[in-house]
C-alpha cells in the first residue's frame, strides 16, 4: 500500500495519508472545514453534519469519511454553506443559546461558527423549550440550556477518563446527555481533572466559579474567527 | 357619579412601558396621579437557579441605558458571596471608573438629549422643535458636547467592560482586566476638553433654574424625605459607602447604615394598580416614609463633595436654599449637572492612579449564602439583594431599581402639575408638555426607550366614570 495518496478539495491537490479522514488531510494541508461534534483527540461519530463535503457528487461526514486516492471533494459551495448555516440555525433556535450573558461567549465554538458564518439572527422561530441546569457537582456546572449533543463529553468520559459518566439518551426532541442514568452530576464519579469537562464546544459544561475572569478581547475568537488556526498552516 | 380619569401613555417602546392616569373628583379636580411604569418583574424570577457569577452579566439586560449600574450593584453583591470584603486597589478603582463613565454618559446623554431642549426652547414651544434635532440645528456647539461627552463616557466603560454595552468587566470578587497606559493616555488626553464642556453644562442648569426660579420653585415640586449613600465620612460617593436618610429639613432619620441590612429600614408596599412597589422608610411608615432618590437627594444628604470644583458647585446650588436641602423638582438637572463635574474630576483623579495599572485583580473568601449589592446610579439608589445556596445557584433575589425609589415623587410630581395646569375636561397640549417635562426631571427608567427615541411618545385620555372616552390626545 502506497503511504500517500492524492485527493482534490475545492479543486486544489491534496497529499494524504491512507486512513486519515478528508477532515484531517484538509486540516493538515490548510483548508478548513467547519466541525462541532468532530474533536482531534476524540473518535469521530459524525453527528452534528456541520462537516458536510460533497465527495464524487454525494454528501459526506468529513469527520468520518476516509480519503481514498482521486476523490473530488467539494467544501465551499453555495449549496454547502446555506446547509451548514441552516444547522447551525437550528441548533440555536432548539436550545436556549443566550450569548449575551453566556460565560462560554468568546470561547464558544457554536457562536464562533455563526459569526464565521455571517449569521446575525436565526432564520427559525425559537423553540425556548425548557431545559434543566445541573449544579450538583462541587466543581463542574451542567446547563442543559446550552447543550448542541455534540456527544464529545460522552466520547471524552469513556475514552479520555476511562469512565461512563454521561450518556446521550431519548429521541427526537427529547434527547438529551444523561448522567449515570438520570442522577445528578455531583452523584457520578466525574473529576474536576477529568478531560470530559474541558470538552463542551459550548456553554453547556463548564468550570464554575471561574466564568467571565478572561476579558473582552483577549477570548478565544475575539479577534480572529473560528478555523483561522488551521487556515494559517497554509498562509 | 364618582371620579374620572386622565390616561396618559406612552406608546412606541421596546422595553419599559409607562402611563399616566390622573384621577379627577367630581368637581373636576385633580384627586390624584398615578405614575405606571411596567417594569420586568419576570427577571427576580428568571435568575433563580443560574450561577452566582453569571448574574452581573445577566443582569444588565434589565435595562439598555443603564446597564453598567445593573452589573456594578450585581457584582458588588456577588463580592458578598464570595466573602470579600474589600477588593484589591485596582479592582475597586477600576470599577470606580467604569461607574463614572457611566455616569458621565448618561448624564450628558439625559441632559443634552432630553433635557436641553425643553430649558432651551420653552415648555410650551412646538415639539417638532422642542427636541434633540432643534437643539442641533440652534445650538450645533451644545449637540456636539453632547455627543461628545456621552462617547468618551462610553469609551471609559468600554476600556473597563469590555464593551460599551454589556460588558464583563467587573467579577464576583474584583475585576477582569486593568488599565493599559495606551487607554490611560487616550483619555488623559481629553480630559480637560471634557471638564470644560462640564463646565458649560453646569452653568447652563445653573442659570436657566435661577432665572425661573419662580415659576420651578412651585413646578411639580413638593417637601419630601431624601435617600442616599453616604462616605463614612459623610462625603459624596457614587460608588459605595452607607445609607443616609434625611427628611425635608435636613435632619438625619437614619445615618451611616450598613445596606446589607437595607430590610430593617426600608419597606416595599404593594398598590393594586400598580406593577411598581413603593418604597418606604420602616420607621415612618408609608404615608409619609417615602423618599427620594437620585442627584437631588444626592446633593442634599451628603456633608460635602470630594472634588474641589463640584464642592463650589454644590455650595452654589446649596445658597438657593439657605443651606437646607432643595426640594424643587426642576431643581434635579442643576443636581444632575453638578454630579457630572464631580464624576469628570474623579475621572481624572482616578487617571492619574498607578493603581489602575495593578495586577492584583481578584480575591477569593469564605462562601457565603445571603448578601446585598447597592449603588448610586445615574437615577438614584439602586439595591440588589441574593441568596445563593450551596450549588452556587441563585435561590431568590430582589431589586429595588432606583425608578422604584422615586415611584411616589413621580407620582407627586405629576400630580402637582396637574392641579396646576389641568383645566376642565379637556387634555390641553400645555398640559402634555407639562406632565412630560415632570417625569423627565426624574430621568425614570421609563426613558430607557425615549432616550433611543429623542423624546416621550405619549397618549393622553380622559374617562368618565363609566370608562367612555371623553377626549383624547396622541403624541408620538
Ligand atoms: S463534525 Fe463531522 S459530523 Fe459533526
Ligand atoms: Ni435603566
Amino acid at each position: 500500500m502506497s503511504d500517500s495518496v492524492t485527493i482534490t478539495i475545492d479543486g486544489r491537490n491534496i497529499e494524504a495519508r491512507p486512513g486519515q479522514t478528508i477532515l484531517e488531510a484538509a486540516d493538515a494541508a490548510g483548508i478548513y472545514i467547519p466541525r462541532l461534534c468532530s474533536h482531534p483527540d476524540l473518535k469521530p461519530i459524525g453527528s452534528c453534519r456541520v462537516c458536510t463535503v460533497v465527495v464524487d457528487g454525494r454528501p459526506q461526514a468529513a469527520c468520518v469519511k476516509p480519503v481514498m486516492d482521486g476523490m473530488v471533494v467539494q467544501n465551499s459551495t453555495p449549496e454547502l454553506l446555506q446547509h451548514r448555516r441552516n444547522i447551525v440555525d437550528m441548533m440555536f433556535v432548539e436550545g436556549n443559546h443566550f450569548c449575551m450573558f453566556c460565560e462560554k461567549s468568546g470561547n464558544c465554538e457554536l457562536q464562533a461558527m455563526a459569526y464565521r458564518f455571517g449569521i446575525t439572527a436565526p432564520q427559525y422561530p425559537f423553540q425556548f423549550p425548557e431545559k434543566e441546569v445541573d449544579a450538583s457537582h462541587p466543581d463542574i456546572l451542567l446547563d442543559h440550556n446550552r447543550c448542541i449533543m455534540c456527544a464529545r463529553c460522552v466520547r471524552a468520559s469513556q475514552e479520555l477518563d476511562g469512565k461512563n459518566v454521561f450518556q446521550s439518551i431519548g429521541r427526537g426532541f427529547a434527547r438529551k446527555i444523561g448522567v449515570n442514568g438520570e442522577r445528578a452530576l455531583g452523584d457520578t464519579d466525574m473529576a474536576a481533572t477529568d478531560k470530559a469537562a474541558d470538552i463542551c464546544p459550548v456553554g453547556c459544561i463548564v468550570r464554575k466559579r471561574v466564568g467571565f475572569e478572561k476579558p473582552i478581547g483577549q477570548r478565544l475568537y475575539d479577534t480572529r474567527p473560528i478555523g483561522s488556526d488551521i487556515e494559517e498552516v497554509r498562509a | 357619579m364618582g371620579t374620572r380619569k386622565i390616561v396618559i401613555e406612552p406608546v412606541t417602546r421596546v422595553e419599559g412601558h409607562g402611563k399616566v392616569t390622573i384621577l379627577l373628583d367630581e368637581a373636576g379636580q385633580v384627586s390624584q396621579a398615578r405614575l405606571h411604569i411596567v417594569e420586568f418583574r419576570g427577571f427576580e424570577r428568571f435568575i433563580q437557579g443560574r450561577p452566582y457569577w453569571e448574574i452581573p452579566v445577566l443582569v444588565q439586560r434589565l435595562c439598555g441605558i443603564c446597564p453598567v449600574s445593573h452589573h456594578l450593584a450585581a457584582a458588588k453583591a456577588m463580592d458578598g458571596i464570595v466573602g470579600v470584603d474589600r477588593l484589591t486597589p485596582t479592582a475597586e478603582k477600576m470599577r470606580r471608573l467604569m461607574h463614572y463613565g457611566q455616569m458621565f454618559q448618561s448624564h450628558a446623554l439625559h441632559f443634552f438629549h432630553l433635557v436641553s431642549p425643553d430649558l432651551l426652547f420653552g415648555f410650551d414651544a412646538d415639539p417638532l422643535e422642542r427636541n434633540v434635532i432643534g437643539v442641533a440645528r440652534k445650538y450645533p456647539e451644545l449637540a456636539v458636547q453632547g455627543v461628545m461627552m456621552r462617547k468618551y463616557g462610553q469609551e471609559i466603560i468600554k476600556a473597563t467592560a469590555g464593551k460599551k454595552i454589556h460588558g464583563t468587566g467587573a467579577i464576583p470578587g474584583g475585576i477582569n482586566k486593568n488599565l493599559s497606559i495606551a487607554e490611560r493616555d487616550g483619555f488623559l488626553k481629553e480630559i480637560d476638553q471634557m471638564l470644560a464642556w462640564c463646565r458649560t453644562s453646569l452653568t447652563i442648569a445653573r442659570d436657566y433654574t435661577l432665572e425661573h426660579l419662580d415659576e420651578l420653585a412651585d413646578f411639580g415640586s413638593f417637601d419630601s424625605n431624601h435617600v442616599s449613600l453616604v462616605r463614612a465620612d459623610g462625603a459624596m460617593d457614587l460608588y459605595h459607602g452607607n445609607l443616609r436618610a434625611i427628611d425635608k429639613d435636613g435632619n438625619r432619620i437614619f445615618d451611616q447604615v450598613d445596606y446589607q441590612g437595607y430590610f430593617k429600614y426600608i419597606a416595599e408596599e404593594v398598590k393594586p394598580w400598580s406593577y411598581m412597589k413603593f418604597p418606604f422608610i420602616s420607621s415612618l411608615g408609608p404615608e409619609t416614609g417615602w423618599y427620594r432618590v437620585g442627584p437631588l437627594a444626592r446633593i442634599n444628604a451628603c456633608d460635602f463633595i470630594d472634588t474641589p470644583e463640584a464642592e463650589v458647585a454644590r455650595k452654589d446650588f446649596l445658597s438657593v436654599t439657605d443651606g437646607q436641602p432643595n426640594n424643587i423638582t426642576m431643581a434635579y438637572h442643576w443636581a444632575r449637572m453638578v454630579e457630572l463635574l464631580h464624576a469628570g474630576e474623579k475621572i481624572r483623579e482616578l487617571l492619574h492612579d498607578p493603581d489602575l495599572q495593578g495586577g492584583d485583580l481578584v480575591l477569593k473568601g469564605e462562601r457565603r449564602g445571603e448578601s446585598v449589592g447597592l449603588i448610586e446610579a445615574p437615577r438614584g439608589t439602586l439595591f440588589h439583594h441574593y441568596k445563593v445556596d450551596e450549588n452556587d445557584q441563585v435561590t431568590m433575589a430582589n431589586l429595588i431599581v432606583s425608578t422604584t425609589n422615586n415611584n411616589t415623587p413621580m407620582n407627586r410630581a405629576v400630580e402637582g402639575v396637574a392641579r396646576k395646569y389641568l383645566s376642565g375636561a379637556e387634555i390641553t397640549e400645555g398640559l402634555l408638555n407639562r406632565v412630560e417635562v415632570a417625569i423627565r426631571a426624574y430621568d425614570p427608567c421609563l426613558s430607557c426607550a425615549t432616550h433611543a427615541m429623542g423624546r416621550m411618545p405619549l397618549v393622553v385620555e380622559l374617562h368618565d366614570a363609566a370608562g367612555r372616552t371623553l377626549d383624547r390626545r396622541v403624541r408620538d
